[in-house]
């Protein structure tokens, strides 16, 4: 319990502390002046929603992958959701150009959902004792609906989204242009329900039969939670890797694989990596930023070498 | 009664089972024995749906395998499957836990916990309890996962294997523990073993595949012979009589 007190206590400061960082000077002094209100309710704390949302339904989103995969090298950016996700949105923009936002939305998660279900499909007939396997396809798989996206956007001469959905940044995020990632949010939330069945998937098919669970429904149902969570983050602020992979494998280490237990804390330490993450984006070149996704990319292959090399001995 | 009519299964055209028809009536320890890839793990998978049918037709007491409710047939029927790559990080309690999992679908009640915590002591896991599977030794999480089908409280546990990773001492004290559970309880187990020697010391009945084929059922001094041993098991190790049963000398 006092480490989620602990938890929630660090996640509100940086969330405070979040609402004082950027181009405009603002400290607490100024909260007198209405334009200091009207700064922190249209900018800084869309912003600061945005974040939290994106980073702790990615850290889940990662989290049930890896459970379904049964492989803790995976993440949903890496392994073809994501690239699946701008595949689907280039698509949409080529054929429905007119649609409105949600319908692109979810043509764009439900091509997420194909791309998904497809690396499964592949994983499946893979030797589950051939750990660095699964990853290895995923990141090839991935970089080939990646490549066809980037083949389509060339041709289509929008090669300037797909950079832009590369990269995840917060800064263009305002009022009125992020409340999609609510729904991610609540996707990735929905997920707790069924924590128990997640868990089980976790000890594999067999297993999971056996006591009784539709399986290819439970697996179904957590790639819509991944798909969701991924497809709206890359739409509304951009991929931002290393976030599902790492967090869950930090959390598993500290908390285990009992995701009734484990996942708020998960849900934390997502919101709160991407939340210090952009804070630092926001400082390192004030008044400029850098995106979040280069600072998170640091951090995260730092903190995956250290997973690669500082296994314990005793995990086979 | 589990009854299996005229089953056949086949990968890619090779026939893996051969129509196979048995009736395993409530209660006792049958032993699945025969060599290497007789397909005694099919005919166990296909038990407990892990394998879809093919042909022919399962039934467990009155549910048909295939056709019936997941979660009915979750509590009536239990397997352990032969390999367990745990990777996962759960404690000992929440892994047994899950075993009450068809019953309460994740609201467990004070008699589940408190079956669970039967299920630890039975199968000396409470020193261990919140200790994560994988730092467990290979026998120690086989006596999880069995606890884990223990406490699913099933008529049918099917174990494919399970001495597998044991020592001689965690091998008969699983056995002796499944012996009680046979006879005290009523359970109905049925196990596929590699040593004949232990199928003679503890099981009731013996069931012999080879080839996909059933090729013996008997009580084990009536079907572990000479001739099984140089037929279905084609060597031509010594088989003496001691304290009135059959021993393979190997």
């Amino acid at each position: 319990m006092s480490r989620a007190v602990s938890g929630l206590s660090a996640l509100g400061l940086l969330f405070l502390g979040s609402l004082f960082v950027g181009a405009t000077p603002l400290v607490p002094a100024d909260l007198m002046s209405q334009e200091a209100w009207e700064l922190i309710w249209d900018s800084r704390l869309p912003r600061a929603f945005a974040v939290i949302l994106s980073g702790a339904s990615l850290a889940i989103a990662g989290q049930i992958m890896q459970l379904i995969a049964r492989n803790r090298f995976v993440e949903p950016m890496t392994a073809g959701t994501g690239q699946s996700a701008m595949l689907g949105l280039l698509m949409v923009s080529v054929f429905l150009p007119s649609a409105v936002i949600g319908i692109k939305m979810a043509l764009s998660a439900l091509a997420a959902l194909v791309g998904s279900i497809g690396f499964f499909m592949i994983i499946r007939r893979l030797p589950p004792e051939e750990t660095l396997l699964v990853p290895l396809v995923g990141i090839v798989y991935g970089g080939v609906i990646g490549s066809a996206a980037v083949y389509f956007g060339f041709q289509l001469d929008m090669l300037q989204y797909i950079s832009i959905w590369l990269t995840g940044e917060f800064s263009g995020t305002m009022r009125g242009r992020y409340e999609l990632l609510w729904i991610a949010g609540a996707a990735a939330g929905l997920s707790y329900l069924v924590a128990d069945q997640f868990s089980i998937l976790g000890l594999g098919e067999s297993v999971s039969l056996n006591l009784g669970l539709n399986y290819r429904q439970v697996v179904l149902s957590g790639l819509v939670v991944i798909s969701i969570v991924t497809g709206l983050t890359v739409v509304t602020v951009g991929a931002i890797p290393f976030v599902g992979l790492v967090v869950p494998n930090l959390v598993s280490r500290i908390a285990g694989d009992n995701l009734r237990r484990s996942l708020p804390l998960t849900a934390m330490a997502g919101a709160g990596l991407v939340l210090a993450a952009d804070i630092f984006a926001r400082l390192v070149v004030h008044p400029f930023e850098v995106p979040v996704a280069t600072v998170i990319g640091i951090i995260g292959a730092a903190v995956f070498l250290w997973m690669l090399y500082g296994r314990e001995p005793h995990v086979s | 009664m589990i009854e299996v009519h005229n089953l056949t299964y086949r990968i890619a055209d090779a026939p893996i089972l051969t129509d196979i028809s048995l009736r395993v009536p409530l209660g006792g320890i049958v032993a699945l024995i025969g060599p290497n890839g007789a397909g005694k793990s099919t005919l166990l998978s296909l038990m407990a749906r892990l394998l879809p049918l093919q042909q022919g037709r399962i039934t467990v007491d009155e549910l048909t395998v295939g056709q019936s409710d997941d979660r009915e047939l979750a509590r009536r029927l239990a397997i352990l499957p032969q390999t367990m790559h745990a990777t996962s990080r759960l404690t000992v309690r929440d892994l047994v836990s899950f075993g009450r999992y068809p019953y309460h679908r994740g609201r467990p009640t004070k008699e589940d916990r408190s079956l669970v915590e039967e299920g630890l002591g039975l199968f000396e896991l409470s020193a261990m309890a919140d200790r994560s599977l994988d730092t467990l030794s290979g026998g120690q999480r086989q006596r999880a996962f069995v606890a884990m089908t223990y406490v699913q409280d099933t008529n049918y546990v099917l174990l494919d294997e399970p001495l597998n990773n044991l020592d001689l001492a965690a091998s008969r004290s699983l056995m002796v523990r499944l012996r009680e559970l046979a006879d005290a309880k009523g359970r109905t187990i049925i196990i596929v073993l590699h040593d004949i020697n232990v199928a003679t010391a503890y099981a009731d009945r013996v069931l012999v595949m080879k080839d996909g084929r059933l090729c013996g059922d008997g009580a084990p001094r009536d079907v572990v012979t000479p001739e099984l041993i140089k037929d279905v098991f084609e060597t031509d190790a010594t088989l003496r009589v001691v304290d009135g049963r059959p021993v393979v000398l190997a």
